[in-house]
């Protein structure tokens, strides 16, 4: 509960945390702190350096473009969750964000944090992948975009490279009769996903003319169901259409082995009950598309 | 006529200082000089201890000191367990405030270090090398007894720490003549109690006068002086123990532990003041756990629906040692209980304390009576459906009926008194029960599974006498004591023994102060936990603060009130016989405007210019009380689940609590000892579950893992009550601390079960995981 002694450096702006960055191997970027405190205070992590880019303005905030929603890393969950434009364009990503821990967490807690930390069973992976979002990130070697699927690589995996630094999360803007929605099964104790579900579906003269399902919690890193995606395409998403199409998603999931489990649900038993949560994920999304 | 402020529900005083942050808690104690401990504990749940080095951490930066085992031998004696249950053949191993070549939990402290501050503490821990050689774990009870587990001990063989039988009628017999017998295996669930504030001590010791201060958060600061006079060897006219606000213990601040002793010698030795708190990691594999039986359990019965029998076997994990009460738990709070508010005729039951490589268990809200309600309501409930009766009618049939005044257990208890079909019919009529069953089957039909479950329950605590206490080997008295003094302009100061935690009893002793003597309650001031300035407690747990703290308390104003009527008739030149009381007001009969108030007494107490003939000055009095008996609150629960059979998740809708404490001092707090004790045990059906590996490693040991009830999980709490005073209690009242707990966890239980009958699920250990309830679908489904 005592974290190990560490260099404590605050950043004014990006520029100075990636000098900041690469002046300092090793060094910890801390943001609402409810990922990296946890480590330290158990020594899980025991970094040199701990740079602190909480209060730097330029990474904060929620824009909208013509055709992009942008998330500022440092953006809480708290006014993601109650942002009347994340609610209008990414509807999901305001319902995941409002089920994220307890209002304490989601008043510190950020989105950049969240990503960045890459927890299998976070929320906010899941409904980024299902929604087509892509993360803006500023490194030594100048700035790139990558988009959510190739970003999340697997147990607190990602792209991020040593000296990278988080700039945007971009999220394209809902477009007509698409619908988003997460469900999520969450654990009694720590609030986190044993199973998160999200789906958009977009209809276009009562069927279904795309489908996005990100799958989350059973998984080192969220997938995206192929499987459930193509089975409702074309289709008119009743309740059949939807139950039909969600029993599909066992073969998205990948190998039994890789599938995550614990003390409180084993991988068996999520995989045997993904499909209920992909089915109530999208019964809500295509109620919201139509 | 004034509203009578005894049965007010007037604010809790403490709540100010507790909700604003401005509570003094063991923590927030910090003295001139002082240093900090911390503990090395074993990373091995059985092992010998081959090397400690200590070296490099003694000469980390900021260490002021690193002890082991050989720095502790003759001056600290080991931990005492105070419950030397008779007749049970108890052996009670060593144990060790540092443990001493082998390791038997992964909570055994090791090493101590003393440094500056706590995070260089946490550093030197570190840079302490112990070689350990791992020895073969066990931990549960069942498998610890077998032939072949593990030993833990090696003077104590079979890991037995005792076995205890209770038997009352021929239990054999009425299962030879039985009609109808019902079995069940329950597992009551290991459960970590988890009170907000950790433990934590502060001792500060002067080496010149040999005098000892140690502020630590206990449930009972007289016990734990006494205790530490034994372990460290400080008597206990130099240790003052100052319990200061005490974040809640439900039973795990009942022990005494390691830790503190090692903070006093740390003191002591060194010459400073030493502060210990634990993390909250430490709160999970060091602080003492709850329940852990396995209990079988069968019941004999007729078809028509009368209860001939019980029998039962309860293996009850004890951990690696026995706590300071633990073995009175499984055996006297428990198994005396087995007969609840039935008349059962026979009852035998074998229960053997059994070592495992675990945290050491205790008392846990509710301590045996959960397990003992949780036997007897869920075979009540295997009763109905085996016999196609309405559990209801089953809980009629056999109820024992009203009495006022002492009905007789064959386990030997005297209830004190109760109306058990009343409650249950105001329960049910409240929930009616009738609709409630019809909605359940319209329900179905819908398929969808509502389950309902009904408990009725009754308790022992306000735990005395304590001649009883020696007859079951309590190494304590259980009686409690106050002081009351008035001041000369009538403002009262109150010195009471007991140890209130979080229960509000400030507010209540005000209440009963005020009540007995027409002061007003912000009058009086209430004094406890530090062992320097009131008089010997035995602490607050079973439920016995206000039952018998309280009694002694309004025992002593009582004595207060006659001798102020001796003043009051002296100074209105009035005979004694010829006064009357009233709010606080004495006066002459038949004549009002000869009065004096209590306050007029008080001024003329203390100036004695008027003293009647041998009359002493001053207001002053004190009462040790002894209750005569236990007090039984009772009562009856309701919960309706709807269980969501494609995830095994399971929602609890509705949950009524109608209990029975006695006439309310304050509904309010009544109120809320319910709600706190209902969601504990609604915890424990559903969420709650200490789960060791293979390997004896405590692998829920955070808040992570380790699910605890929220409020955004549960219904509304409909709180009821019914009120049967105690006949030999002086106010009448029972306990209601643990209450809610006793009765909620089956309650819960049995409506889930409910739920899940017509699709043939016969039995799901706790807690109701989505998981198990889940897998036990499929498996009624497969079969």
């Amino acid at each position: 509960m005592f974290a190990a002694d560490f260099e404590y450096y605050r950043a004014g702006s990006v520029t100075e945390a990636g000098d900041l960055l690469q002046k300092h191997s090793g060094a910890k970027l801390l943001a609402g702190g409810h990922s990296l405190i946890p480590l330290l205070k158990l020594r899980l992590a025991v970094p040199e350096t701990v740079i602190d880019i909480g209060r730097i303005a330029e990474l904060k905030g929620i824009t909208v473009s013509d055709s992009t929603l942008r998330v500022g890393p440092l953006t809480t969950h708290a006014e993601i969750a109650v942002s009347a434009d994340v609610r209008k364009h990414a509807h999901a990503l305001a319902e995941a964000a409002g089920q994220i821990g307890d209002p304490a967490v989601r008043n510190r807690g950020t989105i950049g944090g969240n990503v960045a930390h890459a927890d299998p069973a976070s929320d906010l992976p899941t409904v980024l992948c299902a929604l087509g979002a892509s993360v803006g990130v500023q490194g030594p070697g100048g700035s790139r975009t990558i988009a959510c699927t190739d970003f999340f690589q697997g147990v607190m995996t990602t792209a991020l490279g040593e000296n990278d630094l988080l700039t945007s999360i971009d999220v394209p803007v809902a477009g007509r009769g698409q619908g988003s929605a997460y469900a999520k099964f969450s654990h009694p104790a720590s609030r986190y996903a044993v199973i998160g579900v999200a789906a958009s579906v977009t209809l276009d003269g009562g069927r279904c003319s795309a489908a996005a399902v990100s799958v989350g919690g059973v998984v080192p890193a969220p997938v995206r169901a192929g499987s459930v995606e193509q089975a409702l395409v074309g289709q008119v998403l009743s309740d059949e259409v939807i139950a039909a199409a969600a029993g599909a998603v066992g073969g998205d999931l990948g190998a039994d082995e890789d599938l995550l489990g614990d003390i409180f649900a084993s991988a068996d038993y999520r995989r045997s009950v993904t499909p209920i949560w992909v089915r109530r994920a999208l019964a809500v999304a295509a109620e919201r598309a139509g | 006529m004034a509203t009578r402020i005894f049965g007010s529900g007037i604010r809790r005083r403490e709540d100010p200082r507790l909700l604003t942050g401005t509570a003094t808690y063991t923590d927030d104690i910090t003295l001139p000089d002082m240093l900090h401990a911390a503990m090395l504990r074993s990373p091995y749940a059985h092992a010998t201890i081959t090397r400690i080095d200590t070296g490099k951490a003694a000469a980390a930066p900021g260490v002021v000191a690193v002890y082991t085992s050989a720095d502790i031998e003759g001056a600290l004696q080991p931990v005492p367990c105070a419950w030397l249950l008779p007749d049970s053949d108890l052996k009670v191993a060593g144990y060790p405030c540092i443990a001493k070549d082998v390791v038997r939990y992964t909570g055994d402290i090791v090493a101590v270090v003393v440094a500056e501050n706590r995070y260089q503490a946490a550093d030197a821990l570190d840079l302490i090398e112990v070689d350990y050689e791992p020895l073969p774990t066990v931990s549960d009870p069942e498998s610890a007894a077998k032939s072949g587990a593990p030993q833990l001990h090696s003077d104590i063989p079979g890991n037995q720490a005792f076995h205890w039988v209770v038997s009352g009628g021929d239990a054999d017999t009425a299962f030879e003549n039985a009609e109808v017998v019902v079995k069940e295996r329950i597992r009551q669930q290991r459960l970590i109690p988890n009170a907000m504030e950790p433990r934590a001590a502060v001792a500060q010791y002067n080496q010149a006068t040999g005098e000892l201060t140690l502020w630590n958060t206990t449930q009972n600061p007289h016990i734990v002086r006494f205790l530490n006079s034994v372990v460290t060897g400080v008597p206990e006219d130099k240790c003052r123990v100052i319990a200061p606000e005490v974040g809640g213990g439900f039973g795990s601040k009942i022990p005494v532990y390691p830790g503190d002793f090692l903070t006093v010698f740390c003191a002591k030795t060194i010459g400073r003041p030493v502060k210990w708190t634990e993390t909250r990691s430490e709160g999970y594999t060091a602080t003492t756990h709850g329940r852990d039986h396995i209990q079988d359990v069968e019941l004999a019965g007729t078809r028509d629906g009368k209860i001939t029998g019980l029998r039962c076997t309860v293996h009850a994990g004890m951990g690696a040692y026995l706590s300071t009460a633990a073995p009175g738990i499984p055996t006297i709070l428990h198994g005396l209980m087995l007969s609840g508010c039935y008349a059962i005729p026979a009852i035998k039951e074998d229960v053997y304390g059994i070592y495992t490589n675990t945290v050491p268990v205790e008392a846990y809200r509710g301590a045996g009576r959960p397990e003992a309600t949780f036997m007897i309501e869920r075979l009540v409930d295997l009763f109905a459906t085996e016999i196609g009766m309405d559990p209801v009618d089953v809980r009629r049939k056999n109820f024992i009926p009203r009495f006022e005044n002492g009905h007789d257990t064959v386990t030997g208890l005297t209830y004190d008194s109760g109306d058990y079909p009343a409650a249950l019919t105001k329960a049910l009529d409240h929930v009616g029960y009738a609709g409630l069953r019809k909605d359940q089957a319209n329900a179905l039909e819908n398929n969808r599974y509502v389950g309902i479950g009904i408990t009725s329950y009754v308790e022992i605590c306000g735990l005395g006498p304590s001649q009883v206490a020696g007859a079951i080997g309590f190494q304590g008295g259980l009686w409690e004591s106050a002081i009351v003094r008035f001041h000369p302009t009538g403002k009262v100061h109150v010195f009471i023994g007991a140890s209130p935690h979080g229960q509000g009893e400030e507010t209540t002793f005000a209440q009963i102060v005020a009540d007995e003597i027409g002061v007003d309650p912000n009058d009086v001031k209430i004094f406890h936990g530090d062992t320097d300035t009131t008089p010997m407690g035995w602490g607050t747990y079973g439920s016995r603060t206000t039952a018998v703290g309280g009694a002694a308390l309004a025992l002593t104003v009582r004595k207060i009130r006659d001798k102020a009527k001796v003043i009051a008739a002296h100074l209105l030149e009035a005979a004694v016989a010829d006064m009357e009381y009233e709010n606080g007001t004495f006066f002459v009969k038949g004549s009002a405007d000869k009065s004096k108030t209590i306050q007029d007494v008080a001024l003329m107490a203390h100036l004695a210019w008027n003293m009647p003939e041998g009359v002493e000055a001053g207001l002053e009095a004190s009462t040790f009380y002894d209750p005569p008996n236990f007090v039984f609150p009772y009562g009856t629960h309701v919960a309706v689940v709807e269980v969501d059979i494609e995830t095994g998740q399971v929602n609890l809708t509705r949950y009524v609590a109608l209990d029975d404490c006695g006439p309310q001092i304050n509904p309010t707090i009544v109120a809320g000892q319910v709600h706190g004790g209902v969601v504990q045990g609604i915890g424990q059906a559903l969420l709650e579950e200490a789960v060791y590996d293979e390997n004896a490693q405590l692998i829920s040991g955070s808040m992570l893992d380790y699910a605890l009830p929220r409020a955004d999980g549960l219904p509304d709490i409909e709180v009821l009550s019914t009120v049967t005073p105690s006949p030999h209690n002086p106010i009448g009242v029972k306990g209601i601390g643990e209450a809610g707990t006793i009765a909620s966890t089956v309650t819960v239980y049995n409506a889930v079960m409910d739920a899940l009958r017509p699709l043939g699920v016969k039995q799901v250990d706790m807690p109701f995981t989505p998981e198990r309830v889940w897998r036990a679908i499929q498996e009624a489904k497969g079969s």
